[in-house]
């Protein structure tokens, strides 16, 4: 038995687990640090305030309000966690359109701008098809494929330019996301999809269930009563499934992954080292893509048109969805519902305690940078005693872990 | 035409600056993705120190008594705090890049994301709002370099030269171009400089002639995340009214591709940073540029899209990438750890 335990922790994959675990923990902690050092620094916050605010931080997922007395109650909050699934949907999906593209050595950092141009198009093609003569459930599909296509097309670009001419992908990614914003703050303005109805709220487009296009509960409603979830969550998680089997039992997959170790042996291998680049760009934009049209398909979700100025955070926390996941298709389900519990983290500590919802990607940019070294946090883990044994066997076998090109040893290529 | 120089010059020079920052950290080795962090907590930090110093009331003495060399004095140690803060901040950087041999990657990356994290978070509690501004009056009237000061009445005229590089501006405009040429002399001309470059080119043997790679690395990145933090905080005086938001609507990342395009060397980034300013500029203010001062406001009334516009200078620097990278020659050892056991 005790051997057992002890191989499960000689494997890769535990480590990986741990490592992520502890880089999770490091950033509550970083988080909590910052809020005890602005309570403190702050009198009417003070040593209460900031244990309010450092409990909700680690369960705010658990926060049922205050009582009457005013202080924190916990329990099982089914709306919190309804919510947390609806928030996941989208990490979901641009968490793995970032693992992919690191599974071919490449950085998706366009995940933004390849979700704002699949959000234009879903809403476009939800909005615009009559559904006096088309069916609802047809124009939700032909929406969902449309915010993926577009998508696609999109992260076709930065795949592109980096295939042919040798363009660093971060750069072309950042460049394609401000053009993203800006055409679609351009298709939108002036157009008929604005919510005028509603005069309460300027500068939306009309919700999806204004045509009647909207996602199936499928019962997930009466199992979470009060919340925004629906069968979108399963659709991802599908994704998600479908994704692991293309990258780990098919040739295509074998290919991108061997694209992604070493680009010149694979082309020494033959295979079409430029095909793969932009092949796996447009998975990933397509990813992103579908992330979008699942948000906003989802029928209570509004879009604030004039974008030009700011991009979507749920592109950018799929960079640290994947790096949590090690870029593991299934494991990003679960890191996609940990980062929306973040989020409703957040909305719990503006709405409870003086603290904001910032703080939450505080956290999230600290785990982030520990990723950046989940290595070293492996062989720590491993022990000083077995770290040689490591070495030589990572020598032996070539490492499996996501990195981006430059690591390649073939210098720099540009930023 | 004053109109239009002046703002070129205003969105140059934050470029220009920063750019020359993305050189030294690659030039010694490192990938400095971050520059777009830094400049978010450099400017970040600038307005914090102008909003609590006024606070404290040491210059508002010199702002009754107009004291303009005092006010500027005070402008040029805001600077000096934020290109501090920014190398601290950058150290963050140069720690996990040089001594934990991490992704130079995802740890930009990771900064990226953790400055307007932070700065928002800090702003909000501060001043309970999404921008931090300054406590008293305006950028304008307390940095602004006036024709007032040099003795010219409210209607007279300084000239061309005068009246477009010394009235409505900001010293701190200047200081950035000194700095860059003095910086591009101590890159290019010193033996600091020599040893700097090599580290970025072939850290084995730097190593083997006996310079220190790590601390060249550090020394690099620390320069780097200093132009950078007083990058962000003089776009903010002279762009935001010295309002810091927690964004620098990607001028971190546009200063890359100037270094890029620049090709690594100060005098075509110099170049490239005025192209990019003219766009970025006639981005900002396309409605108020009179070109030739006939009362036309041409851009605006040429029948196109505002949003064509904004979108050009993202556009216009994928397309210069497009045609200038292939023969672009980036630090050979940029982004590979230092391995001393690896030669």
């Amino acid at each position: 038995m005790k051997q057992k335990i002890s191989g499960l922790y000689q494997k890769d994959g535990t480590k990986s687990v741990l490592a992520a675990l502890i880089s999770i923990i490091i950033g509550l902690a970083v988080g909590s640090l910052i809020i005890l050092a602005v309570g403190v620094a702050n009198p009417t916050l003070g040593l209460t305030g900031a244990w309010d605010g450092i409990r909700l931080v680690f369960v705010g997922i658990l926060s049922t309000g205050r009582d009457a007395a005013g202080a924190l109650t916990f329990g099982f909050n089914p709306t919190s966690v309804g919510n947390m699934l609806f928030r996941a949907t989208p990490l979901i999906l641009t968490g793995l359109s970032v693992a992919v593209a690191f599974k071919t050595g490449l950085f998706n950092i366009g995940a933004p701008g390849q979700y704002l141009m699949g959000t234009a198009a879903t809403l476009i093609i939800a909005l615009s098809i009559p559904s006096d003569v088309v069916p609802t459930w047809l124009i939700w599909w032909l929406a969902f494929l449309g915010g993926a296509l577009a998508g696609a097309l999109w992260g076709c670009i930065p795949g592109l330019v980096k295939a042919f001419l040798n363009i660093n992908e971060v750069l072309a990614c950042i460049m394609t996301n401000w053009i993203a914003a800006n055409l679609v703050t351009w298709v939108f303005d002036g157009s008929n999809y604005r919510n005028l109805v509603e005069n309460t709220k300027s500068g939306y487009i009309y919700k999806t269930s204004f045509n009647g296009v909207e996602t199936a509960k499928l019962g997930l409603d009466k199992l979470f009563p009060n919340s925004q979830v629906n069968g979108g969550i399963l659709v991802a998680i599908v994704i998600a499934i479908l994704m692991y089997v293309l990258m780990t039992k098919t040739t295509l997959g074998y290919e991108l992954k061997a694209c992604g170790s070493n680009r010149h042996a694979a082309r020494y291998a033959g295979i079409r080292d430029k095909r793969n680049i932009v092949l796996s760009m447009a998975i990933a934009g397509a990813l992103s893509g579908a992330a979008a049209a699942l948000y906003y398909l989802s029928g209570n979700t509004e879009f604030f048109w004039s974008t030009y100025q700011s991009l979507p955070a749920t592109g950018f926390n799929g960079i640290p969805v994947a790096l949590l996941a090690a870029s593991n298709p299934i494991a990003v389900i679960f890191t996609g519902c940990f980062m929306s519990m973040l989020d409703i983290v957040g909305l719990q500590l503006t709405n409870l305690t003086a603290y904001n919802e910032y703080i939450t990607d505080v956290i999230i940019a600290t785990i982030v940078y520990l990723s950046a070294f989940t290595l070293v946090i492996k062989t720590f883990l491993s022990g000083r005693k077995k770290r040689k044994a490591q070495a030589a066997r990572a020598q032996a076998v070539p490492e499996e872990a996501p990195k981006p090109d430059a690591a390649e040893g073939k210098g720099g290529d540009g930023v | 035409m004053t109109f239009l120089i002046q703002q070129t010059l205003i969105y140059a020079v934050p470029l220009m600056i920063v750019a020359l920052a993305g050189v030294f950290a690659e030039r010694s080795g490192i990938i400095n993705l971050a520059l777009e962090g830094i400049m978010i907590f450099g400017a970040f930090i600038g307005v914090l120190f102008v909003n609590l110093v006024q606070q404290a009331g040491v210059f508002s003495a010199a702002k009754d008594a107009n004291d303009w060399v005092a006010l500027q004095g005070f402008m040029i140690l805001a600077m000096a705090v934020s290109a501090l803060m920014g190398a601290v901040f950058s150290l963050l950087l140069s720690f996990a890049a040089v001594n934990l041999r991490a992704d130079q990657t995802i740890g930009g990356t990771a900064l990226n994301l953790l400055a307007p994290a932070l700065v928002l978070f800090l702003i909000r509690i501060i001043a309970n709002q999404n921008a931090l501004q300054m406590a008293e009056g305006d950028a304008a009237s307390w940095f602004m370099i006036k024709k007032s000061f040099f003795g010219y009445g409210r209607s007279d005229s300084m000239g061309f030269f005068g009246d477009t590089f010394i009235d409505k501006t900001y010293l701190a405009t200047y200081i950035c171009i000194l700095l860059f040429v003095i910086l591009s002399i101590l890159l290019y001309k010193t033996r600091f400089g020599l040893r700097l470059r090599s580290c970025g080119e072939n850290p084995q043997a730097s190593d083997s002639l006996g310079i220190n790679v790590y601390k060249m690395r550090y020394a690099g990145t620390t320069i780097s995340g200093a132009l950078a933090g007083m990058g962000g905080f003089v776009y903010a005086l002279t762009t935001a009214n010295c309002a810091a938001t927690g964004d620098v609507a990607g001028f971190g990342f546009l200063a890359l591709a100037v270094m890029i395009f620049g090709n690594w060397n100060p005098l075509n980034i110099a170049g490239a940073s005025l192209l990019f300013g003219l766009f970025k500029c006639i981005a900002a203010s396309y409605s108020s540029i009179d070109i030739n001062g006939d009362g036309v406001f041409l851009l605006a009334e040429a029948g196109i899209s505002p949003h064509l516009y904004r979108m050009l200078p993202y556009l216009i620097t994928l397309i210069v990438l497009a045609f200038t990278s292939k023969k672009s020659r980036a630090p050979k050892a940029e982004g590979i750890p230092y391995d001393k056991g690896q030669r």
